[in-house]
């Protein structure tokens, strides 16, 4: 998405980031950034509460008129009102990703190599 | 400027992932900068999401066959979702995020409706006749989301006179 932000915004259209990972947009050097702390896939907050993503949608807004200067990073002020431990189980998918799971494999078989070459060697 | 931090980026993610996020470089290019000059109540808004959405009867989903053959892979094509949709009308496909809260409420990744409601009450001008929609796990299709996808979206956004675009990565 950094990559989007950096070139709709060099083509002329103002943007504004609204993310989970505002220490990342940062690094990435977004032009604007809004932070929240809440699950994956939900920027905008909970499902049904309209209230708060109307809350969420306004901060956005407010950092797209009030920033002066590129790399301007704003953190909401919201709480995620769940249970914080079953947000971050339900934001996942039900299976790893392909690469997460190709990261594991690769792991598995580097530890699996490296026991066979020490129990080659005894 | 120095930014007042209070939240934990890393508070979601999985602690495996959070050294990676850690390491990453701060980027040496140069800061880009479109000025927002216009009034809000004056302005039209798009937005933009990396959750995957795209409307069932009428676009091909993102592409997670191939992805589940190249891990490396992901989709870097985009979807224009029209400000007039339904939710009935949407479905996504994303392998690094549970989609079910967002197929029953897209505002909770993309607020469509939340921004008509601005509209219809005067906080903006009005909302773009189409947003935009890409799959977020990108490393080998960066290269296409630059060369491509972007400019396929900026000049989209240019056509519906949109003043201002909100990213909302998943």
């Amino acid at each position: 998405m950094p990559v989007l932000a950096r070139e709709i915004e060099a083509a002329g259209i103002p943007t504004v980031t609204v993310s989970m990972m505002p220490e990342l947009s940062t690094k990435y050097r977004a032009s604007r950034v809004l932070g929240v702390e809440f699950p994956f896939g939900h920027s905008f907050g909970v499902v049904g509460d309209s209230e708060m993503q109307t809350q969420v949608l306004l901060a956005a807004l407010e950092v797209l008129t009030s920033a002066s200067e590129p790399e301007t990073r704003v953190d909401l002020n919201i709480e995620w009102p769940g249970d914080r431990r079953q947000a971050y189980k339900d934001w996942q998918p039900s299976e790893p990703s392909p690469i997460v799971k190709h990261n594991i494999d690769a792991i598995r078989k580097a530890r699996q190599d490296a026991a066979d070459a020490e129990t080659d060697g005894t | 400027m120095q930014p007042d931090v209070t939240v934990d980026s890393y508070a979601f993610l999985p602690r495996a992932f959070r050294s990676i996020f850690e390491a990453a470089p701060h980027f040496d290019h140069e800061p880009i900068w479109a000025p927002f000059d216009k009034p809000l109540s004056e302005a039209r808004i798009g937005l933009l999401t990396s959750a995957g959405i795209f409307v069932s009867d009428q676009q091909p989903p993102f592409d997670v066959e191939r992805e589940r053959n190249e891990p490396t892979w992901g989709d870097p094509t985009m979807r224009v979702i029209p400000n007039s949709v339904s939710q009935a009308d949407l479905d996504a496909t994303h392998l690094h995020i549970n989609t079910t809260d967002l197929l029953t409420d897209m505002n909770v990744a993309l607020p469509i409706e939340r921004l008509n409601e601005m509209a219809a009450t005067g906080i903006i001008g009005s909302a773009s006749p189409e947003h935009f929609s890409v799959m977020g796990f990108q490393s080998e299709g960066a290269d296409v989301w630059r060369t491509t996808t972007a400019p396929e979206i900026a000049a989209r956004c240019h056509a519906a006179d949109i003043d201002a675009l909100i990213l909302a990565p998943a």
